[in-house]
């Protein structure tokens, strides 16, 4: 936030000076979750709230998430039929009780989207979350604590990143035969954490010669306390955005894997309806919405991550804002 | 908010604004921001002479420096420049296209930045880097550049032999002459330097001003000196500008300004330095902190701090008044001198 | 015309040679190595620095950068090891000091205070955040609640309040001084015995320095603390300390009463330093001589005097043997081949 002055308020030991006004805030994360630290959770919330309206792409991207983990939460209150009974009549088009058409199979269409929602949003969120733990505690311990443990560390590492993701992910999906969402979680979380743990690592290797990490140290404390506690909360921004990419790439990479068959292809999400749609040769026999509409919120899905990560990058970073322009004031010279 | 017709600070030296190579009137540069608009600069004026050299002092968020890039027209968004003129030598600045500044920029005025690390290329030579400036403005032969170069570097006593140096190869105290000796490539009349010694230490400083003034009276430039640091320019400016919350509280000769300190403000600066000579008394410094200006207080700016602050000063903005050559922006001194111009 | 300022402490009867320092250092080194598999080179950042710090003490710690002075309150922060030398805390040698109790304790009596006052806090807390956790692991005996009262005790000695209300507050919304007054209270509140404040007061404003320093003068005073007070303007050092230790290349030049150093300095290298400070009520004399020397990083040094190449009365002798510290007044030591031997060192200025 550009200001002009130090400190908006005036020294407060000074007598007969008000209540000093309080300058406009920095950034928009929750702070401290310390007792120490002090931490108001309303006051942080309602300034994320403020940030994310007034920002397009926010808006639209807390949208999109919000809708879809809506519908993954509460399917049955959206769609009525069951989506793997295959019961309807076979190949369908769109009507009144199919609102997507059925499948080759006799299934709802429009129940399967709905219901195959919840594996995608369980996996993007677990492996969003478990890849940027990893690679948060890899990452920060290996510039924190440097020497040995670093090289051990990024050795690890970077063996991980040189190998080729998808690749690496084929061979082990199709070792464990059918793929469940647990295991998809843990093979994509695998795969992808070692990218986030480079790149955290070098924003705290930045961090590691800060004052106030000195200022720690030799306050006595530990460099686990200072690790957890001082250097990731100020990594904020780079956690949510290492969340997002890697929730977005989770989301490709497991349809992807499900859609060349190497997922549990009786499970019903948007990646196993793919994987069916394309067995059964959809586009050519005319049954268009059943591979374009799963594809479609994939596409939606990711979208949301992506605007988000922009957005936060945004908020997070003033000087990436869109200037607006000033009305510009005719200067006359004299 | 200073009024149209205000005072002009040429009336200070004998120089008619006909000759002085920079007329400022009435600047005013605004941050457009969220929370709203910032005038970091409000209202100023001066005119310069031809070899002056003007000191301009204030603490952070005084808008010293954002006067400085006004002038130099180096402001970006959300920094704008909203209401006043820059005239340099006859023309105004404000307007003028990328192309027209490019051909006036280091030929006629150029800039000494803060940091010569942030300033110079660190992936050039100096020889290189002094060769694109020259380059620039249509030296083109490799024996003028050549020796140009050299001469300059001399002038600010670096040994030539240094031209195929990185910057990083350089101590900081060479580094800041080289970025004076770049500034100085095309013999520009009016030269701008934004604290240039505030990464020196005290020793290299010193030497840095012994010779910015000898270079200064040797080629006749004019400079435009912020710092913080009033004692630095005290023996070395024609005429000190003392800058707080966006505006002038107090111009005129350096040793007047010195010896007889106006401004309640001033004041309290110059009793702020702890000296190393003289008796040891304590001192008090300025109590509170600058104003934000996004929400200026009304009147004048430094009430809530001034010891001798009045009623008057909290209701309104006291203009510059003229006091035996120099201007104040002070109530106290509305009587006393010759009030208002 | 206000009052002068009592004269310092640190006069006669504060020996170097007492034992009974609060702290005192012994042959003081550090070197790093630095380079790569190329061109190795042993960086000296601190050699053979002997100094000493008494109760109820500002000592300032004077020089420019890469004088070693930074290094020396990372040494007596027990953030580097010696290399070699000893440092002696109330006696006790600092090398004896090792399981994680006795360091904790440590820490506790000499905190340190840093420069910059916008990276020293941790942005994401509150301002209170680094004043608790000090108490809670100094003074573990006191309950949250009596925590909470010692933070505001301190907040208000240091003349931030109303205390309830400025621990509440960002550190973005406070002041460049109000945050270094947040790091003095950060280490009062360990109750220490010495303070390291590594020049707490270069990056603040001018009209806030003064407030700062004065500060410092009360917690020497009222708290009884002791201080070292690192800095390159010698001017507050002037102001603050009571004793003034010199350092040039990684040595100390002259040390002794602050006054004394200043009234009659022995050291050429002194000499030039305050020659060179801008006292705009002193005329300006520009000699000729106008030193344009830079201090040097001390790589792979050779001995001799390490001032030799910028001072205009080196003798033979500097050239080959470092001079070692030499008392030449009342408790007042240069290391100085010319001045030892009597002669009138009249080098700049």
């Amino acid at each position: 936030m550009a200001t002009l002055a130090p400190g908006g308020p005036g020294s407060p030991s000074e007598p007969g000076q008000g209540t000093p006004t309080a300058m406009p805030g920095g950034g928009v994360w929750p702070t401290g979750g310390l007792p120490e630290g002090g931490f108001s959770g309303v006051r942080s919330l309602r300034r994320m709230r403020r940030a994310i309206t007034s920002n397009g792409k926010a808006t639209v991207g807390t949208g999109l998430l919000a809708l879809f983990c809506l519908v993954a939460i509460f399917p049955g209150v959206i769609a009525h039929d069951n989506p793997s009974a295959e019961i309807y009549g076979r190949a369908l088009g769109p009507s009144g009780q199919h609102l997507l058409g059925t499948t080759a199979f006799g299934q709802d269409i429009f129940a399967q989207v709905i219901y195959g929602t919840r594996p995608v949003i369980l996996i993007a969120f677990g492996v969003g979350l478990s890849a940027t733990v990893i690679a948060m505690l890899i990452g920060v311990a290996a510039a924190y604590l440097g020497g040995a443990w670093d090289g051990v560390l990024s050795l690890i590492t970077d063996v991980l990143l040189v190998i080729p993701a998808f690749p690496l992910l084929i061979v082990i999906a199709s070792y464990l035969h059918g793929a469940s969402t647990a295991v998809l979680i843990a093979v994509v979380t695998a795969v992808s954490w070692s990218y986030t743990a480079r790149q955290l690592r070098a924003q705290a290797l930045s961090l590691r010669n800060r004052d106030f990490l000195e200022a720690a140290r030799v306050r006595g404390e530990r460099s686990l306390y200072i690790i957890l506690v001082e250097i990731i909360p100020t990594m904020t921004s780079l956690l949510m955005a290492s969340f997002l990419t890697n929730a977005l790439y989770a989301v490709l990479f497991s349809s992807g894997l499900q859609f060349i068959g190497l997922g549990n292809p009786n499970t019903v999400s948007w990646g196993t309806m793919l994987y069916w749609a394309e067995n059964n040769e959809a586009f050519q026999t005319g049954q268009a919405l059943w591979i374009i509409v799963p594809g479609l919120c994939i596409v939606a899905l990711g979208a949301g991550f992506a605007l988000l990560n922009y957005a936060f990058d945004e908020i997070g970073n003033p000087a990436l804002r869109p200037v607006k322009s000033m009305r510009r004031k005719r200067v006359l010279p004299r | 908010m200073s009024s149209p017709g205000n005072e002009v600070g040429g009336a200070v030296t004998a120089a008619q604004t006909a000759d002085a190579v920079l007329t400022v009137r009435d600047l005013a540069v605004e941050y457009l921001l969220e929370g709203g608009t910032v005038r970091a600069v409000d209202g100023v004026s001066f005119d310069l002479s031809p070899g002056e050299f003007l000191g301009v002092v204030g603490e952070s968020g005084c808008g010293k420096s954002t006067l400085l890039f006004a002038i130099a027209q180096l402001l970006v968004a959300p920094a704008e420049i909203t209401g006043g003129s820059v005239v340099f030598r006859g023309q105004s600045m404000v307007g003028l296209t990328d192309r027209q500044l490019a051909a006036i920029r280091w030929k006629d005025l150029s800039v000494v930045m803060q940091s010569a690390m942030n300033a110079l290329n660190p992936v050039k030579t100096i020889a290189a880097q002094f060769k694109d400036a020259m380059r620039a403005h249509g030296m083109t032969s490799k024996q003028e550049v050549a020796d140009r170069s050299a001469e300059v570097l001399r002038m600010v006593g670096i040994d030539p032999v240094h031209l195929k140096s990185y910057p990083h190869q350089l101590s900081g105290g060479m580094r800041q002459r080289s970025m004076i000796a770049m500034a100085l490539l095309l013999t520009p009349e009016l030269v701008i330097m934004d604290e240039p010694t505030s990464a020196l230490d005290v020793v290299a400083q010193r030497s840095l001003m012994v010779q910015i003034k000898e270079l200064q009276e040797q080629l006749g430039f004019a400079v435009i000196f912020v710092t913080h640091d009033m004692s630095l320019v005290s023996h070395f400016s024609d005429r000190l500008m003392v800058m707080y919350a966006g505006r002038v509280d107090e111009f005129g000769p350096t040793r007047q300004v010195f010896d007889s300190p106006l401004h309640p403000y001033t004041i309290g600066l110059m009793e702020a330095f702890p000296s190393i000579r003289g008796p040891r008394v304590p001192l008090t410094g300025i109590p509170g902190s600058p104003p934000n200006l996004a929400s200026p207080p009304p009147g004048c700016r430094f009430a809530p701090r001034c010891p001798k602050v009045m009623t008057r000063c909290r209701e309104e903005t006291p203009e510059l008044y003229h006091v035996n050559g120099t201007l104040v922006r002070c109530f106290l001194q509305a009587g006393e001198g010759d009030g208002e111009q | 015309m206000t009052a002068e300022m009592p004269d310092a402490r640190g006069g006669p009867g504060v020996t170097d040679r007492d034992s009974t320092m609060l702290l005192r250092t012994e042959g003081l080194t550090r070197h790093f190595r630095i380079g790569n598999t190329l061109s190795r080179g042993i960086l000296h950042a601190v050699d053979d620095v002997s100094l000493a710090i008494g109760e109820r003490q500002i000592v300032a710690l004077a020089g420019e950068s890469g004088s070693g002075k930074s290094t020396v309150a990372r040494l007596l922060a027990k953030l580097y090891r010696p290399t070699s030398g000893e440092i002696y805390f109330q006696g006790k040698p600092l090398s004896a000091i090792r399981s994680r109790k006795d360091v904790l304790r440590y820490r506790g009596e000499v905190p340190m205070v840093f420069q910059d006052p916008f990276a020293s806090i941790n942005p994401v807390f509150r301002v209170s955040h680094g004043v608790m956790r000090s108490l809670k692991l100094h003074r573990p005996e006191l309950s949250p609640h009596e925590r909470r009262a010692e933070a505001e005790r301190v907040f208000e000695a240091v003349g931030l309040a109303p205390a309830a209300e400025v621990l509440q507050r960002f550190p973005h919304e406070l002041s460049g001084g109000q945050r270094q007054r947040v790091g003095f209270a950060q280490a009062l509140a360990l109750r220490p015995k010495l303070i390291l404040a590594d020049e707490p007061v270069s990056m603040l404003d001018v009209s806030i320095r003064i407030g700062l320093l004065n500060l410092m003068a009360k917690l020497r005073d009222e708290q009884g603390v002791s201080i070292l007070y690192i800095t390159h303007d010698i001017a507050s050092a002037r102001y603050v300390a009571d004793r003034l230790i010199i350092m040039y290349a990684a040595r100390i030049a002259e040390q002794g009463p602050t006054k004394e150093v200043l009234a009659r300095p022995k050291h050429p290298y002194t000499q030039l330093l305050l020659s060179a400070v801008p006292d705009p009520r002193a005329p300006l004399n520009i000699g000729s001589e106008t030193d344009r020397g830079e201090p040097p990083r001390v790589i792979n040094p050779v001995p001799g005097c390490r001032f030799r190449w910028r001072c205009p009365l080196a003798i033979d002798e500097c050239q080959t043997v470092t001079p070692e510290l030499s008392e030449l007044g009342p408790d007042h030591e240069a290391a100085c081949h010319v001045a030892r031997s009597g002669a009138e060192v009249r080098a700049f200025g």
